[in-house]
């Protein structure tokens, strides 16, 4: 079957076929008065929309915004409590993700579902293995993967166990599993946050090859230069409902950013005069090799002084995490040492979180939900977590609920988190308010070193800018910051020296006046280098 | 994932739905007793009237009730501590063990005052040692701890089997017991604590344990809650990572949190041994570790649960056996299946009446959501 579809497709003359097919076929999908809600929470406002066949279409919107839940209707993750949706035209109801991979959906999620200890073609092959026996559907798979790579450029090693590909190469996987679903309409959800300019760029080229095969593509993302860069059409969505439909020929991030944020947006931020005091914190030849005995921070050193901000660019997962640990005291370095307000800390003289705390070293983590709070706890005891033996919340060795409330209000005062609730569960608040309330905690404590990984990941425009001045001020004040982002945008804005990390390593500096997308690009794509010559080696590159 | 519904209120969560988790169970049950050719209601008021009816039944069902919090608390305190400590059974025994021990040795030199703290001493402590095998062996060695745990209870049963019939046995006797303590290691029953203050009771077994098993439940209330402690130990339950982070070390919450539960299953051997048998003897514990479990699930792992699970269990146990003297055709089997069906229900299908619940609600929210939202 899926053999014989795909030949008629190539078959098909490509040119001029665009044209006729947008307008003979009628929209790919449009969604209906779609509404629903949960509980208190009304995630989609009666959102309409149309997308047509054959396009591609960014949906923008910041977190919170309904795309997610939106897309997980279309997807069959959720029922929508009311509304319609009508595929190729054609009324379809669509309960279970089952039903929208029958009718060509395909979804790639931000976060990936593979099974790292599977092949790619097993991956690939999962939930449609065709056959009760593997061998024949793993040959007809092969096939089809092989075909998918020649005609868009979807390089992957079939072979390769997916735990040993980088995440570039995962989302190609994710990719082409739903292309061997058959898909017609691609929903890909945020899909280059953890890619390197240089991938994202590739990831484009993929998705035009695919439009110009009719494949009709929904993006859904944030970044608003990547909605520029490839879509044709650009819904965006605030507060639950679809409020401006644009050809994106017809408009500009700064008006899309408006829209979005429902005011004016300022999308830089006034970084002021630096001057920088004595060094604060020292690395010199931090190493770090993990139970494995596989080097995951390999001999770095830098110096990051009073009043300056230090950040690490670079892909995700190549070093930066670790580092970050081995700064806040989480883990012991291998070799090496650095010096943080005054005290050493070696292999022989290791620290711990605690006492790094207590001689001013704050740590704002990179995943607020795994580490930087505990969602199951009230607001008011994640603004504790850390400072959880600090004097000042207890006596006679109990805590003092109300000490703990009136920090919390005090805190959500001064950051500006909402709802104002130091009961309710730090779960319940957006993503961008508990970041905020992360912030909140470490700042109050006037670190005199300050780490900060991903501070604005998954974190909505508003609050953004609201902690990027924050984390300026304590720069200003004398702090001593170090930044890991993944975010360039981000690195850029607000770093006065920015470090890019590959391989475990610190493989360039740069200046922030001489540092452009460009060239960090290429420093931290040192690594994607050594992909293509792996991918090459295995005779995959056409 | 699918079809996501409103989430439920709190009352709602620790009210409604433990009770009718209670009441699917009692349904079934019904229908077991019906087949039987008894009738349901009838059975109900007599399992009613026998753990309520008078203070001999109530005495009965509240030193049920003390073993069943104990180990319940057992279970919550490692619950919080994300780890799930099926060993209670066997933490009880060593307990019971370690008072045995403890007065058998002693009950001939030692005053009652002296005797206490030592058998609590030793209630406690064996029963953290007991625990804290399983928790070294989780912590540094990754071992699973719910294995580890099971495995222990075999380990229990098989030393006291081996203590009891070959060291410990009294001298003469057919049945694997040890000898009577002497009157200075009895811990005093209720019904004669209460008489200085003119109050008349039917002697039961209720003792002082009761009194302990209720400052356990403040206490532990305190730890979790209330101290800094407390509050790394449930950090330490819902994430290692945050846990890290904040400076604390999961390994050493493992060790202590189950030192703490180990600890209060084995006051389950106070109050049987030093309270109740007055001699060390075999299956004193008598599935109130396992019972425990549903205990603590049912009780949502908080104190004031784990005493409203504990008195239902209580209840149950005293009024089946009431049961079984006065309906014949139930026999004391049927308890237990209906004890087991309360377990099923409570403790292994916790969240079986949810989704029914949570559709509920969601059509009420939608038919008045100003209400609802309010």
């Amino acid at each position: 079957m899926i053999s014989l579809r795909n030949v008629v497709t190539l078959r098909k003359p490509r040119s001029g076929r665009l044209e006729e097919r947008t307008t003979a076929r009628p929209p790919a999908v449009e969604l209906r008065h779609i509404d629903k809600r949960f509980g208190a929470v009304h995630a989609n406002r009666d959102v309409s929309l149309s997308i047509a066949a054959g396009s591609i279409t960014g949906i923008v919107g910041e977190n919170g915004a309904g795309k997610s839940t939106l897309m997980s209707i279309l997807y069959g993750f959720y029922e929508a409590d009311s509304g319609e949706i009508l595929i190729d035209g054609i009324p379809a109801v669509i309960a279970r993700p089952a039903d929208a991979i029958a009718l060509g959906i395909g979804m790639v999620h931000q976060h990936f579902v593979l099974v790292d200890t599977f092949t790619v073609l097993e991956n690939i092959m999962l939930g449609a293995e065709g056959g009760g026996l593997l061998r024949r559907g793993a040959l007809a798979a092969r096939e089809e993967v092989r075909r998918l790579e020649r005609e868009y450029g979807l390089r992957v090693d079939p072979d390769a166990r997916v735990a040993d590909l980088p995440v570039g190469a995962l989302q190609r996987v994710e990719i082409l599993k739903a292309l061997y679903r058959r898909a017609r309409l691609l929903i890909l959800d945020e899909p280059t946050g953890v890619l390197t300019p240089q991938e994202t760029d590739q990831l484009f080229r993929i998705l035009s090859a695919l439009r110009s095969n009719g494949t009709t593509i929904i993006l859904i993302t944030h970044k608003l230069r990547e909605i520029m860069a490839v879509t044709d059409e650009v819904y965006v969505m605030r507060a639950g409902a679809a409020v401006a439909h644009r050809g994106t020929a017809e408009t500009d991030s700064v008006e899309l950013a408006e829209l979005m944020v429902g005011r004016k947006v300022r999308l830089t931020v006034d970084k002021g005069t630096v001057r920088f005091g004595a060094p604060a914190l020292v690395a010199e030849g931090l190493t770090l090799r993990d139970e494995r005995g596989v080097t995951r921070v390999d001999n770095v050193s830098f110096c990051v002084r009073a009043g300056e901000i230090v950040a690490i660019a670079g892909v995700s997962g190549n070093g930066q995490s670790e580092l970050l640990e081995l700064l806040a005291g989480i883990r012991p370095p291998t070799a090496g040492r650095f010096t943080a307000n005054g005290r050493v800390i070696a292999p022989e003289t290791p620290s711990n979180p605690a006492d790094m705390r207590a001689i001013g070293v704050s740590h704002i983590p990179e995943d607020r939900h795994r580490s930087g709070l505990v969602t199951a706890f009230a607001a008011n005891e994640s603004a504790i977590l850390g400072y959880q033996r600090d004097r000042g919340y207890s006596r006679w060795l109990l805590l003092i609920k109300h000490k703990l409330l009136r920090h919390c209000e005090r805190l959500m005062e001064r950051f500006d988190v909402r709802p104002r609730a130091p009961m309710l569960r730090s779960a319940n608040f957006s993503g961008g308010n508990q970041q905020k309330l992360i912030v909140a905690r470490e700042l109050d404590r006037e670190p005199k070193v300050l780490l900060v990984g991903q501070p604005t990941r998954g974190v909505d425009i508003g609050a953004i800018e609201f902690i990027h001045r924050q984390l300026l001020q304590r720069r200003d004040a004398g702090c001593a910051i170090l930044l890991v982002s993944v975010e360039l945008d981000e690195v850029m804005a607000l770093a006065d020296r920015i470090l890019v990390m590959c391989g475990g390593g610190v493989v360039g500096e740069l200046s922030a006046e001489e540092a452009d997308e460009r060239k960090l690009g290429l420093l931290m794509a040192n690594a994607q280098s050594l992909e293509l010559r792996a991918a090459a080696a295995v005779g995959a590159v056409p | 994932m699918r079809g996501a519904r409103a989430p439920l209120p709190h009352w709602v969560d620790v009210g409604l739905i433990p009770l009718a988790n209670v009441a699917s169970a009692l349904l079934i049950a019904g229908v077991i007793v019906l087949a039987i050719g008894e009738n349901p209601l009838s059975a109900v008021g007599v399992l009613l009237a026998g753990a309520l009816g008078d203070s001999e039944g109530i005495g009965y069902t509240l030193y049920y009730a003390t073993n069943f919090v104990f180990t319940g608390l057992a279970v919550a305190v490692a619950f919080h501590a994300g780890l799930f400590n099926i060993g209670g059974e066997g933490q009880a025994t060593l307990g019971g063990l370690g008072v045995g021990l403890v007065l058998l040795a002693g009950d001939g030199h030692l005053p009652f005052a002296a005797l206490l703290p030592l058998a609590l001493l030793a209630a406690t402590g064996f029963g953290a040692a007991w625990a804290l095998v399983p928790a070294w062996l989780q912590a540094y060695r990754g071992s699973h701890i719910v294995i580890t745990t099971i495995m222990f209870n075999f380990l229990a049963a098989a030393l006291m089997v081996y203590l009891m019939v070959n060291v410990l046995i009294a001298p003469g006797s057919m049945s694997p017991e040890s000898r009577e303590f002497g009157p200075a290691a009895y811990l005093p029953q209720m019904h004669e604590v209460l008489v200085p203050l003119g109050v008349k009771l039917t002697a039961t077994p209720l003792n002082l344990s009761v009194a302990l098993a209720a400052a356990l439940c403040v206490f532990v209330w305190l730890l979790l809650w209330h101290t800094p402690f407390g509050f790394e130990l449930r950090t330490a339950g819902h994430s290692a990572a945050a846990a890290v982070y904040a400076g604390v070390r999961p390994r050493r919450v493992v060790m202590i949190s189950m030192c703490l539960s180990g600890a209060i299953a084995g006051c389950v051997g106070l109050n049987e041994i030093m309270g109740v048998h007055h001699r060390l003897l075999l299956n004193f514990t008598a599935g109130y570790g396992f019972a425990g479990i549903a205990v603590a699930l049912m009780g949502r792992n908080h104190p004031v649960g784990i005493v409203l699970a504990g008195l239902l269990f209580g209840i149950l146990s005293q009024g089946g056996t009431e049961l079984a003297f006065a309906m014949p055709a139930i026999t004391r089997d049927m308890i237990v299946v209906i004890q087991g069906l309360v377990i099923l229900f409570s403790g292994a299908l916790p969240q079986l009446s949810r989704p029914g619940f949570e559709w509920l609600f969601a059509v009420l929210s939608r038919r008045a959501p100003a209400l609802w939202n309010a």
